[in-house]
């Protein structure tokens, strides 16, 4: 090292920093602020100048060995290198998934220094193992988890599986917005790919941790089994939802994201739950949670009823 | 002045003749040292030493309580004795992090210095390297003392001050081999003595002070910044043993840090 040369802390923390931070000179947006990490890349809130608007940019880690290749300003950036990165694959396979409930993509490519990006909607919001902490009630839960399934639903009817599905990667925005996010390790359905082991433990479906080659849309109904179960609601019905979803075998589970679906919305409006072998005793009482009002209402008239009958009978008795 | 056998380094160009720093692309140490060229091997040797010398000499200081002519015998014992026993070529990247396994070989090496009171005599050992204690020794006066149960991040902090400081003296012999040691002095101005000192000069102070447009401040920082980025993980890829060690390593020094 050259003599008398020294780095103070704070210049270390600096050049840190300023070696990481995603080179968008010359783009069309500008960096804010850090929002989080992830395994392969970085995201940024950043500003798009050309429409004025804050968007969120996913860049892709310098280690990462399609971004390593690329970062050397000798040889510059090489698309070609980085076609393939994960962050374009993700970009790629948003752009098929128009839904309310899935995170648009607006724009994808190669920035200067090399690393691939995705440009995406900004969501303002809460992830929603912040918002179940935060109190959330039990109705307001299942309404969410229902439109994640819906929207896990639609993914998979477009061939798309997620594969990473937790409560950290479900945003809530600040208009009720739910939105599923983290497409980074999406795979179309009919292409399997062998040998790889991603996702989360504690989500991840069996098969998925075995890396198995065929996944399908069960590993997702296992992971949306665990956010359901993660969503803390009591009862028996919510219960054996979550049993029947995370079942070791996946010829066990549900069968797709709407099956899982239509069950938590047979429950929301109390029709039979599939995933309960129901006897008389809880069909009675789920008939009277279903027609909970009416009941009420017959009751009512019926002791109105035998009040005005026994009125009547002492005026009677009280004339004679 | 050098001595026979000695080895200087202070510079990233001195390794040898032929070795030119970059942009060309460095094999890893790993293929040095286990090379059956004794050169080769001792290139590799080298490298390592250049990247932890600091970090080994301040952990000595630190976590041996070593006082500084100690310390300095120890970090010159502890390279001579890893090139004559071939430590580095033992490391199996499967077990441990180079870190970690050049940690474990320095605690050894310590322990059998305090039982074989090693050190024969103050100044005893053989001087195999030329290195800037002076300059180690004013960076640990300037910075807070670790806490005991600190000291595993502590050297790699360290490591990673050291890895960025050989980056920077890449960068700058590049430039000034280039002619162009007045951009280097532009990027110290703002991103080194403006970072220490907490109060970054303007674009266009900069601009004034050097003599030059704003836009070319803006387009020479740009540019120096993205070869610092290259040559720092050059030097990066270097000392890791593989693909999958590179990437971890580049996230424990990149990541995590608030920009």
């Amino acid at each position: 090292m050259n003599r008398g040369f020294s780095l103070g802390d704070r210049t270390l923390d600096h050049l840190r920093a300023l070696v990481d931070a995603p080179d968008v000179e010359g783009t069309r947006y500008e960096l804010i602020e850090l929002v989080g990490r992830g395994g392969m890349g970085s995201v940024w809130r950043a500003r798009d100048r050309l429409l004025e608007r804050d968007v969120a940019l996913k860049v892709l880690n310098l280690a990462e060995p399609e971004a390593a290749a690329a970062a050397d300003p000798a040889q510059g950036p090489r698309p070609a290198e980085v076609r393939g990165a994960r962050i374009v694959q993700e970009a790629q396979v948003l752009a098929r998934l128009e839904h309310p409930g899935i995170v648009p993509v607006h724009d994808a490519g190669v920035l200067p220094d090399g690393r691939a990006f995705a440009c995406m909607k900004f969501v303002r919001g809460k992830r929603l193992d912040e918002l179940v902490s935060a109190g959330l009630s039990e109705s307001e839960r299942l309404s969410i988890f229902s439109r994640i399934a819906e929207s896990v639903a639609f993914a998979h009817s477009r061939g798309v599986l997620h594969l990473d599905l937790k409560p950290a990667n479900i945003m809530v925005g600040e208009f009720g917005e739910v939105l599923v996010l983290d497409w980074g390790l999406a795979r179309l359905e009919h292409r399997p790919q062998k040998g790889v082991r991603a996702g989360t433990l504690g989500f991840m479906a069996p098969e998925q941790e075995r890396a198995a080659a065929d996944l399908d849309a069960r590993a997702d109904v296992f992971a949306l089994g665990r956010v359901l179960a993660s969503l803390e609601l009591g009862g028996r019905e919510i219960a054996a939802i979550v049993a029947r979803a995370t079942r070791e075998r996946r010829e066990e589970r549900y069968g797709s994201a709407m099956e899982l679906h239509s069950d938590v919305q047979a429950f929301l409006s109390n029709e039979r739950v599939r995933a309960l072998r129901e006897g008389p005793a809880a069909r009675l009482a789920r008939f009277g949670r279903k027609y909970r009002a009416a009941l009420w209402l017959v009751g009512a008239y019926a002791l109105m009823r035998v009040g005005f009958e026994l009125f009547r009978l002492w005026r009677e008795s009280g004339n004679s | 002045m050098l001595q026979d056998g000695e080895r200087d380094m202070s510079g990233p160009g001195r390794e040898t003749a032929g070795d030119h720093a970059f942009p060309q692309t460095r094999h890893s140490v790993f293929e040095r040292v286990r090379s059956a060229d004794e050169a080769l091997r001792r290139l590799g040797w080298e490298a390592l030493a250049q990247s932890y010398w600091k970090p080994v000499y301040k952990l000595l200081r630190m976590r041996w309580k070593a006082d500084p002519e100690l310390a300095e015998d120890w970090t010159q014992g502890f390279f001579a004795h890893a090139l004559e026993q071939g430590t580095f070529e033992r490391f199996d990247p499967a077990q441990a992090r180079l870190r970690t396994y050049l940690r474990l070989c320095l605690d050894g090496f310590v322990a059998n210095q305090r039982a074989f009171q090693g050190r024969a005599k103050r100044g005893g050992a053989a001087r195999v390297l030329s290195l800037d204690f002076e300059a180690a020794e004013g960076e640990l006066a300037a910075s807070t003392p670790p806490a005991t149960e600190d000291l595993e991040a502590y050297f790699q902090r360290e490591w990673m001050r050291s890895l960025f400081e050989l980056a920077l003296a890449d960068l700058r012999q590049e430039l000034e081999q280039a002619g162009k040691g007045q951009e280097y002095l532009l990027f110290a101005r703002c991103d080194l003595e403006g970072a220490e000192s907490g109060r970054r000069p303007s674009y266009g102070e900069l601009a004034q002070e050097f003599g030059i447009t704003l836009g070319q401040v803006t387009s020479r920082l740009h540019a120096l910044r993205a070869k610092l980025r290259a040559r720092l993980l050059a030097r990066l890829r270097e000392t890791c043993a593989d693909e999958d060690e590179f990437r971890a390593e580049a996230r424990a020094i990149l990541g995590g840090v608030e920009p």
